[in-house]
């Protein structure tokens, strides 16, 4: 008689895309709000955006558990902060935090995908990448989650992100405008609903900037 | 939707002497809950079986169960660990009390404190296996989630467990709507259940509805459903297509 083999996993995958643009003085962070496992819609108005500072949010799709304790676990760690230093964290602060608590749990990570977005110390949008691990990298724009196949090649045609390869280092902010974004925004998502059953229902739109932080919601496919 | 799942056990490197020490599998399960918001409060149903994989072993099973003042709990999956969970529960609610202070943990706490035991459950690789509905009212706010064994949990106007979510969802989605009368929810929810003992093969027809209410929680007695079986598809199934098919 073998060894009985556990059958069940720790992770599943709830779906969903997030997408952060940086501009130059204001970012836009989104994610649908559509939870799902396996075929089946869990429910359709789930955020899964978590402002962490006061210019700082964070879009994250991939295992919902693990996001919630990750959005618990950086919430806390800023409290402490705020406690000792008597600011609010900047956003590469919380870049540099998010990664150290993605790796620190590199061999039972958490599966969760993230973008980070908001104002930089002088008030300029910047946008910072991860994947499951922690590896970062601070980019112009980004997208994650089940759609990111069909979004992140768009808004490379789009944004006409300048090679990497060149020199003097060109960053990808966007010369767009705050409307421009938000409309290229619900432009990619309307479309990635199209074709990735797990993205629909409603985006969620985080927008950044000078003044503050504002959301807005756009319906989006239902099926 | 196994991208990172492993089919060796996760404590290879202990041997199997370590098996004995985390649940693998369940024994003996519930099958699905579900639960509406309405005017007043929150309906919950579920039946009363008790599966031993697949002999119908217990008949009598109250899967629903009061919590505090202000909540009710619903389970699906491994009745002992629910059992477990309402020994902690218990605790919680014991120590909320003795602070005496006039305040008491709303379904909102509760369901928090329930995603972090599943979710801590889960990190250690020994589940709770349940997949749990808590709802419950407090100072006029209504409150529904749900948290499952790996820890996904969410809040809705209407959620289930497990076949529920098959079958029972899509007619929510489709009837369900803001300030139903009790009346209308309980219809609801018995179309529901009708639908789930008409095709989930681990369902009895001995069902309880609970509902809570800013005034409290009942539980009713348990009941069944009317059936229908005489379709006439049902009656000749081979008519129009001899054979196995």
């Amino acid at each position: 008689m073998t060894k009985q083999q556990a059958n069940w996993s720790p992770y599943d995958n709830n779906g969903g895309s997030c997408v952060a643009i940086a501009g130059a003085d204001y970012c836009v962070i989104a994610a649908d709000t559509r939870m799902s496992t396996g075929y089946n819609i869990l429910t359709r108005e789930y955020s899964k955006i978590c402002k962490l500072a006061d210019k700082c949010v964070m879009a994250s799709s991939g295992f919902q558990a693990d996001v919630k304790a990750l959005q618990k676990n950086l919430a806390a760690r800023h409290l402490i902060y705020q406690h000792q230093h008597n600011k609010q964290m900047s956003c590469p602060a919380m870049a540099q935090l998010l990664s150290n608590t993605l790796y620190y749990k590199r061999f039972f990570p958490y599966y969760s995908f993230n973008v980070l977005g908001g104002l930089d110390n002088e008030g300029k949008g910047c946008v910072f990448t991860y994947d499951a691990v922690g590896s970062y990298e601070k980019v112009g724009y980004s997208s994650q989650g089940s759609g990111s196949t069909l979004i992140t090649p768009f808004l490379d045609n789009q944004l006409k992100s300048p090679s990497p390869l060149l020199l003097p280092v060109q960053d990808a902010v966007t010369p767009l405008v705050e409307a421009e974004a938000i409309d290229l925004v619900k432009t990619v998502f309307a479309s990635a609903s199209e074709r990735d059953i797990y993205t629909g229902d409603k985006v969620e739109i985080v927008v950044v900037n000078a003044a503050g932080i504002r959301r807005e919601y756009m319906e989006l496919r239902k099926d | 939707m196994n991208f990172m799942a492993s089919k060796q056990p996760e404590n290879s490197l202990l041997g199997p002497e370590a098996d004995s020490q985390r649940t693998l599998y369940p024994y003996v399960t519930g099958t699905s809950v579900v639960a509406l918001k309405y005017k007043d409060g929150i309906l919950m149903a579920a039946d009363m079986g008790g599966s031993y994989g697949s002999t119908l072993r217990y008949k009598s099973v109250e899967r629903m169960k009061p919590i505090g003042k202000h909540s009710l709990l619903g389970a699906s999956g491994e009745i002992s660990d629910f059992q477990e969970i309402l020994h902690y529960l218990d605790e919680l609610i014991l120590y909320d009390n003795m602070w005496d202070d006039g305040n008491s943990l709303g379904p909102k706490e509760v369901h928090n404190y329930l995603t972090r035991v599943m979710y801590n459950r889960r990190n250690k690789f020994n589940p709770l296996w349940n997949s749990l509905v808590l709802g419950g009212v407090k100072n006029g706010q209504k409150y529904l989630g749900t948290v499952s064994m790996i820890g996904v949990n969410f809040e809705d106007n209407h959620v289930a467990t497990g076949f529920g979510n098959h079958l029972a969802r899509p007619i929510l989605r489709q009837e369900w709507h803001e300030n139903l009368s009790f009346e209308d929810g309980v219809r609801l929810l018995e179309k529901c259940m009708r639908v789930l003992l008409y095709r989930d093969r681990s369902a009895i027809n001995k069902l309880q509805i609970a509902k809570i209410t800013e005034e409290g929680m009942t539980i009713s007695q348990p009941y069944s459903l009317k059936t229908y079986w005489e379709f006439s598809a049902f009656a000749n199934p081979a008519q129009g297509a001899v054979g196995s098919w």
